[in-house]
């Protein structure tokens, strides 16, 4: 009993890790950048919605849809003006300015809405009854609506114009916009889907953990970080199956182990793929006709 | 139809491309030879605006296309395909041929797919193959294709034989004839000078960067020096 709950836990926040390491995962595919402002992103979102909330007495929905908006315009503006002047210079070069804006971001917030953690009302009150086990209405709606969009997103990328033109962009740049593919759009268009999947993570995140202080992007964003390495960075469906390896290992040590040792394991995972098979689960090294 | 007037391209300091001039008519068939590195590429990825040049100017059905943007000349009826054929290895061919007619409706995208399908039935028999798993005259074959997709006016083709079989290499010229008798304009880049000279009608012979002689594709074949250096003797 224990052990299917603690695995309905891992399922749960192992979602919420695969929605913010999709969104690590299609921006590292486009443009080659382990974008580490990505977690800040997420911490953004919480905050939006909370001040919306909890500040101005907005309907949830309405308020999650505006921190949805927020984290858009904030991702796609941080690609325009940070990364893209950027693209053909050295990766590491990137790799800094994502690490300077995730910083820049957490500090800004630590400014405005100060260092002290806020309580995030839970958007999902309630439990239900499922197996035998009482699970929380938030647990239900935070793995229904990540399950409704990756299955939504593995659609888009496989069968729209838009998704073909993500890859085809992710594969050879200069070639795609021989086809016509704009492909400034199209990289902006990727920071887009993965902010908005980080508002929505972020919004889950908060309803079952209720805290929210300007540094949590960074921690959650590791751990989706390591979902998509596991999973093989760049691939989505890597990304959603160590986004719940991720959630579910890290449960199980939490529920059987010890609580302090969850972070360890999950950051254990990280160096034993970089040892075994740094491509992750999905990830293959294709050999190329010539 | 394609004017390219005193272009020059550098790669870093390197005058790659050097004050070169030269036409394209609509319906002919001119090709560019010359050894390795004599800029061939360069001057096609100049004409589709993967590289800007340094100065000179370029004209396109009668617009300036020097500064336009690569991704908006598809519209305007050009179409590259590039050397070693940079396919979508990780696309299916179907999706590749998708992304050949980006900018055209659904509707077309499937008439023109039909045609594709019609004039190369292997790519038929593989379009939901991943295109990196075809062989290097499929590849090139759907390098074609994946142009048509686009409506061509003018195709500029960079070393369509280049690593195929002697009978692929000969089916790819064929299919090149065709495609100019069907209406397309085609700028052909070759160091296979015999045979894209057999198919042209006028040539330009390049070194170093420089044209160094222009003619009818007919007299380059008997011309001294173009025999020598470039037809083995």
């Amino acid at each position: 009993m224990t052990l299917l709950s603690q695995i309905i836990n891992g399922i749960q926040i192992g979602s919420i890790y695969a929605l913010v390491a999709l969104g690590y995962s299609m921006v590292y595919g486009i443009v080659k950048l382990i974008n580490f402002a990505h977690g800040e992103i997420i911490m953004v979102g919480a905050y939006c919605a909370w001040y919306l909330i909890a500040r101005l007495n907005m309907p949830a929905w309405i308020a999650v849809f505006f921190a949805i908006l927020l984290c858009v315009i904030l991702g796609v503006t941080i690609e325009i003006v940070a990364y893209k002047p950027l693209r053909n210079s050295a990766r590491i070069s990137l790799l800094i300015t994502a690490i300077g804006i995730s910083l820049l971001l957490q500090n800004l917030a630590q400014l405005l809405f100060k260092a002290d953690p806020r309580m995030f009302a839970n958007l999902f009150p309630g439990s239900k009854p499922f197996l035998g086990l009482q699970l929380t209405n938030a647990t239900l709606v935070t793995i229904a609506v990540s399950v409704v969009l990756m299955a939504a997103l593995s659609l888009m990328v496989s069968k729209t114009k838009i998704g073909k033109a993500m890859r085809a962009v992710s594969e050879d740049k200069a070639i795609a916009e021989l086809m016509g593919i704009n492909v400034n759009t199209t990289i902006s268009f990727t920071f887009a889907i993965g902010s908005a999947l980080a508002a929505i993570a972020a919004v889950l995140y908060c309803c079952s953990y209720s805290q929210i202080e300007p540094t949590m992007g960074s921690m959650l964003g590791l751990k989706a970080f390591v979902a998509a390495v596991l999973g093989g960075i760049g691939i989505i469906p890597g990304a959603v199956l160590g986004g719940f390896l991720i959630g579910v290992f890290e449960s199980l040590t939490k529920g059987f182990i010890s609580s302090n040792l969850a972070d360890a394991v999950v950051f254990g995972i990280l160096i034993v793929v970089l040892l075994i098979k740094p491509t992750g689960i999905f990830g293959k090294n294709r050999r190329e006709k010539v | 139809m394609l004017v390219v007037k005193n272009i020059n391209v550098f790669y870093g300091v390197i005058n790659a491309v050097k004050d070169i001039s030269f036409e394209v008519n609509e319906g002919e068939i001119v090709t560019l030879i010359g050894a390795n590195g004599a800029g061939k590429s360069t001057i096609l990825k100049t004409v589709s605006g993967m590289i800007r040049p340094a100065s000179g100017f370029i004209e396109f059905l009668g617009s300036d296309i020097t500064s336009v943007e690569s991704f908006k000349l598809v519209k305007r009826g050009l179409a590259h395909v590039p050397e070693g054929r940079r396919i979508f290895l990780n696309l299916t061919v179907q999706e590749n041929l998708d992304m050949g007619g980006y900018i055209q409706s659904s509707s077309e995208v499937k008439a023109l797919q039909q045609s594709v399908y019609e004039r190369f039935p292997r790519l038929r028999e593989r379009r939901n193959q991943i295109a990196g798993t075809l062989s290097g005259g499929e590849q090139q074959m759907l390098a074609i294709g994946r142009a048509l997709m686009g409506r061509p006016k003018l195709m500029m083709l960079d070393e369509p034989s280049m690593g195929l079989a002697p009978i692929l290499v000969d089916q790819i010229f064929e299919i090149i004839k065709e495609l100019n008798k069907a209406g397309t304009t085609i700028l052909l880049v070759e160091q296979n000078a015999r045979m894209a000279l057999t198919i042209a009608n006028r040539g330009y012979v390049l070194e170093t960067g420089r044209i160094v002689l222009s003619d009818t594709a007919k007299n380059l074949l008997v011309d001294d020096s173009v025999k020598q250096a470039y037809l083995g003797g």
